[in-house]
């Protein structure tokens, strides 16, 4: 279409401002919300006990629920790419609840199959294991709403490449362990980064399905996420500083994470050209 | 198999079994009041106008970020990816920052349905866009130049031409959009107030002690998610062919 320079440029006007309205503007002004009474306030509250042990639960419970989504979902795009078993269909179709189960419903969910009234619930209380309202239940409700990524960025990629060059190494002599790490992983090898970028995304922000199985207690059992909740709701609706500057650290942590990888995603790429 | 089942189908079933325990009766008298109803409605025509606006606006960001050039656009196409990128209650603090009490900018928006709209656009931005982006960079140019060389015009050729091309990719990315707000919690949980979403009556019942009725409410939602998922399905289907 040969578009006239007018209705170009309005198009690209309103999409800018649409953007700019709705992402860039909000998220600036969280930041000058955040600093508005100095560095040394804002950073005040990133520090206090409460805000430092919800960092490092933040971290630990994504440490992981990461990996082991990773391993489950290079495994399962592997038998939805590979395999020919009948439950192939089923297994593609439930793998996606996640995705369009709420969050909140998740964490019912597990309250109802590993809480003290629940399912399992008392086979592991009898052990003294607590799931619920602790932080196991966190962690199983952290890798149950992040399971999908990785499987639906490596399940394409591995259509797409076909299963010729694995055939060829299985034909001169290679294991199938063999094939895997010298065959198969290589060739999906940005699929999976990018799955895991998108699973850590989630992991580390993740609220509705984790505040209903945590005791949100400071210290203990409080995410960033539920500490940003928690301040919020503590001082009713009067958003201040110490809600902003939780939420600061929360933003940074993921996008740094976020830009780390991509980092270590592109220098790589660079090793093998 | 077994991981899939221990953390994801086990939970489900579990709902669904609390949801029906003290008989279908129960179950019904649980949706049927004024405030589950009331939840459920809010939701959906939330989530159906967000869809609709997403499906509009997220198709226009994708032809300007394919069709045209402009300086920085590379950094505008990232900043697409900061919905998926930042934690939802984060999503959801930027826009009372921005629309609530103390306003910048004078606009007072927080605690209202509005500002549930506007907290769901931010979240599900980034499922149009990148459905449709694809689709229209691998899009054939000479099919459009052909129909402007027969005297069709812009107006025509984009509904005659480009649209039909695109329709299977908006429809997809604006299902994907309309699932998510049906479920969505983190956003909303700070800036709803009293505006009853289904996820947040959902979450006010478990805290309360009702199990029965926080299930009764999720097989409902599950199910429309259910819907939607497997109406995604068929369309991508329809396209495979």
């Amino acid at each position: 279409m040969a578009i006239s320079r007018r209705a170009t440029l309005s198009l690209r006007a309103v999409a800018l401002l649409y953007l700019a309205l709705l992402l860039l503007l909000p998220v600036a002004v969280v930041f000058w919300r955040t600093f508005e009474h100095g560095a040394g306030t804002a950073w005040s509250f990133m520090t206090t006990p409460a805000a430092i042990s919800a960092l490092w639960l933040t971290v630990l419970i994504a440490v992981i629920a990461v990996p082991l989504n990773t391993i489950f979902g290079v495994g399962a795009a592997l038998v939805l790419a590979r395999s020919r078993t009948r439950g192939k269909a089923v297994l593609d179709a439930l793998i996606d609840l996640p995705f369009v189960v709420s969050p909140v419903i998740i964490g019912l969910a597990l309250i109802l199959v590993y809480g003290a009234g629940g399912w399992f619930g008392s086979l592991f209380l009898n052990h003294g294991i607590r799931i619920i309202y602790a932080v196991p239940g966190m962690v199983i409700a952290t890798v149950f709403v992040s399971l999908p990524f990785v499987v639906r960025e490596v399940a394409p990629v591995l259509r797409e490449v076909g299963d010729e060059q694995e055939q060829a190494a299985a034909t001169l002599g290679a294991s199938s362990w063999q094939t895997f790490w010298r065959v198969t992983l290589p060739t999906i090898r940005w699929g999976v980064a990018y799955g895991v970028v998108l699973t850590t995304a989630r992991a580390l922000g993740e609220i509705g399905a984790v505040i209903v199985v945590s005791s949100n207690v400071a210290g203990s059992t409080l995410t960033l996420p539920l500490l940003v909740y928690q301040r919020d709701e503590q001082i009713g609706g009067q958003v201040t500083t110490s809600v902003y500057a939780a939420a600061t650290e929360l933003a940074v942590l993921s996008i740094a994470v976020l830009l780390l990888m991509t980092m270590f995603g592109s220098r790589t790429k660079d090793e093998v050209r | 198999m077994l991981y899939l089942s221990l953390v994801v189908l086990i939970p489900l079933a579990a709902v669904t079994v609390k949801a029906i325990s003290s008989g279908v009766g129960t179950f019904w008298s649980s949706i049927d009041n004024t405030l589950a109803i009331r939840a459920l409605a809010i939701t959906l025509g939330a989530s159906l106008i967000v869809a609709a606006i997403g499906a509009v606006m997220g198709t226009l960001v994708a032809w300007v970020l394919v069709r045209d050039s402009f300086p920085g656009k590379r950094f505008v196409n990232a900043l697409i990816d900061l919905p998926f990128a930042l934690p939802t209650i984060v999503a959801g603090l930027t826009l009372i920052a921005l629309y609530g009490p103390g306003s910048p900018v004078g606009i007072h928006l927080a605690y209202t349905r509005a500002a549930v709209i506007v907290a769901l656009l931010f979240v599900t931005l980034p499922f149009v866009v990148r459905s449709v982006q694809p689709v229209l960079i691998e899009l054939d140019r000479e099919v459009e130049e052909a129909a402007a060389s027969l005297g069709a015009s812009n107006a025509t050729t984009f509904r005659r031409v480009v649209l039909p091309a695109l329709r299977p990719a908006i429809f997809s990315g604006a299902a994907l959009a309309f699932a998510r707000s049906i479920g969505e919690f983190g956003s909303l949980a700070l800036i709803a107030g009293k505006v009853q979403i289904a996820s947040i009556v959902i979450y006010a019942d478990i805290e309360s002690g009702s199990e029965q009725s926080a299930a009764a409410l999720s097989v409902v939602l599950m199910v429309l998610a259910l819907v939607v998922l497997f109406g995604l399905r068929r369309i991508g289907a329809r396209v495979g062919h």
